[in-house]
């Protein structure tokens, strides 16, 4: 009960700070736009993903990495929280633990629905077409990316309590992750090595799911596999980062 | 008592060993108290009132707050008690208003409760004038007492106030002595850390002296003060100091006599009224007094009896 008003008390505090401050929502949805507009067209030409109907291969990728980028760096906002001695003044009340990032996580998920509905939506006029049942289960996909990779994130954050240290980590991580879900360019077409470290990644299940869904085949194995797949690992590292949020710090 | 801590100790694993910040506090706070911590930075000031507000999980001994056990439930010691870090903890783009009313919820207020009490602290604080701006834009002062508004929302029984004048200018500090003795009048326990001198005289009922880790000296300023060496009378005579000596080195109010060239150090307990009787006795010697000069011990000389050098030098 607490925990459930608490969470709320955070999330509508932090959505607060996004809507004093939205730019960095319209920020954060450039590099899916550019990627849009100057990458997409160079699809068009290759027949292995589809051709003409491009869009419908790159958007649903555009959309987990949106996602994955979206969400991978807000622990950069939380170690400015820790700095600003906000988080302390937190944890002298008895606010939930927990809520202290359940109510963050929701603002990155929220924030992140919003900009994925954007991007859809600006992807229309470009020949992009979906069931609405079908989307709706694809943000459902793309929530669980943004619990996992912002629990990641903070927790993290709260380990490493600096911006320096935290910048090159995430970039080591999410570049190969990044290159290995097939966003850009199908996985199907490389080598047999490449595509089995590629089932490692969960993001390429992501991304298989999403294609799957746009394609209009919500029953495609891939879409309950990275349901379960993200769920577990979301629980996972929301774990994580609760447990780092409730140990004391110095 | 309000506070009582035993053996309290916290250290850190720093690049070169170990670090030991707490090293046994033993305090008891009564309930009513300014009670002031008093040290160097470094001393453990704001490590053992880190580990009092639940922000740290002591490595060894035990302690209660408001009656709480601090390790076995610091859920409920939280609930009883305020903490206002050094810095502060509000974000930039949020009213001094919204922030009290949202601290308030934190604690379990409701809505409306919450905005209530928010109303009040600005009301009792003075914040009136700038309560609906955003915290970024207010001054040192402005967002100290928001700060400590902040801490006291849920009325609790003890607050916490970590160096609550550091960096403030001498009219913003009086000001902030008004507000914490303000706190104390309304039946809270405050427990502060200074490095200031004058604050923890001026300021503070008892005063706990720490330095590198332990307590040193724990009293009334005005005991500890006396317990150094009491007051300092410096007479100065125009013709020969001796015979000025062989006077006064006997009367009752002179504990010691130490004599230069031309001045006379008279230790007394109490210099106020003891210049009278010197200029008296000198007076009815005849000796012409060249000047006299009362010079009251600081806690600066406690610390220096305690520790063998100043604060300011520890700084």
């Amino acid at each position: 009960m607490s925990l459930v008003r608490d969470t709320w008390l955070v999330f509508v505090r932090q959505m607060t700070l996004v809507l004093r401050n939205p730019v960095w929502v319209i920020v954060g949805l450039m590099q899916p736009l550019y990627f849009l507009l100057l990458f997409g067209p160079l699809l068009k030409g290759l027949p292995q993903v589809g051709g003409a109907n491009a869009y419908q291969f790159f958007v649903p990728g555009l959309i987990v990495q949106l996602a994955m980028f979206g969400t991978l760096f807000v622990g950069f906002a939380l170690i400015a929280e820790l700095r600003g001695g906000v988080i302390e003044r937190m944890r002298v009340t008895p606010v939930s633990r927990l809520a202290l990032l359940l109510g963050r996580s929701l603002r990155d998920i929220v924030q992140l629905l919003f900009q994925s509905v954007m991007l859809v939506l600006l992807a229309l006029p470009f020949g992009l077409t979906v069931h609405v049942a079908d989307l709706l289960l694809a943000l459902a996909l793309v929530a669980l990316i943004a619990l996992l990779l912002s629990a990641v994130s903070y927790a993290l954050a709260l380990k490493l309590r600096s911006e320096d240290a935290l910048a090159p980590l995430l970039n080591a991580v999410s570049m190969p992750v990044l290159l290995l879900s097939g966003i850009l360019l199908p996985m199907s077409i490389g080598p047999g090595w490449l595509r089995t470290i590629a089932k490692w990644n969960p993001f390429s299940w992501a991304v298989d799911a999403t294609r799957a869904l746009f394609a209009g085949d919500p029953g495609n194995d891939n879409v309950w596999k990275a349901l379960i797949i993200l769920t577990v690992l979301a629980a996972l590292s929301a774990t994580w980062a609760a447990r780092s949020f409730a140990r004391s710090v110095r | 008592m309000i506070i009582e801590t035993r053996g309290l100790r916290k250290s850190f694993r720093a690049r070169k060993g170990t670090v030991e910040a707490v090293r046994g506090v033993d305090l008891a706070v009564s309930e009513g108290e300014i009670f002031g911590f008093l040290g160097p930075n470094g001393a453990g000031k704001t490590t053992t009132l880190r580990m009092l507000a639940t922000l740290l999980v002591p490595d060894g001994g035990t302690a209660t707050v408001a009656g709480v056990d601090l390790r076995r439930n610091p859920g409920e010691v939280r609930r009883r008690i305020g903490y206002v870090a050094q810095g502060g903890g509000t974000w930039d783009e949020v009213t001094a208003r919204e922030e009290l009313v949202y601290q308030g919820r934190l604690y379990g207020l409701g809505k409306a409760e919450a905005a209530q009490r928010a109303a009040a602290a600005i009301e009792a604080f003075q914040l009136t004038e700038f309560a609906d701006r955003h915290c970024k834009t207010f001054s040192g002062g402005q967002r100290r007492r928001v700060d400590i508004a902040l801490g006291i929302i849920h009325r609790p029984t003890v607050v916490f106030l970590d160096e609550p004048t550091s960096g403030l200018d001498p009219q913003s500090r009086a000001h902030m002595w008004e507000e914490v003795r303000r706190l104390r009048a309304e039946g809270m326990t405050v427990f502060l850390t200074t490095h200031y001198l004058e604050e923890a005289d001026a300021l503070c009922d008892r005063v706990a002296i720490i330095d590198h880790g332990q307590i040193v000296a724990l009293d009334t300023p005005a005991e500890l003060k006396r317990e150094v060496a009491g007051d300092v009378v410096t007479v100065g005579v125009t013709g020969s100091s001796a015979e000025a000596a062989k006077l006064l080195e006997p009367q009752p109010y002179v504990l010691m006599l130490e004599r230069t060239a031309t001045d006379l150090r008279l230790y007394v307990d109490a210099g106020a009224t003891a210049i009278p009787q010197v200029l008296r006795t000198l007076d009815g010697a005849g000796i012409e007094l060249a000047s006299i000069e009362l010079h009251r011990p600081s806690l600066d000389d406690v610390f220096l009896a305690r520790t063998g050098r100043t604060l300011r030098e520890s700084e």
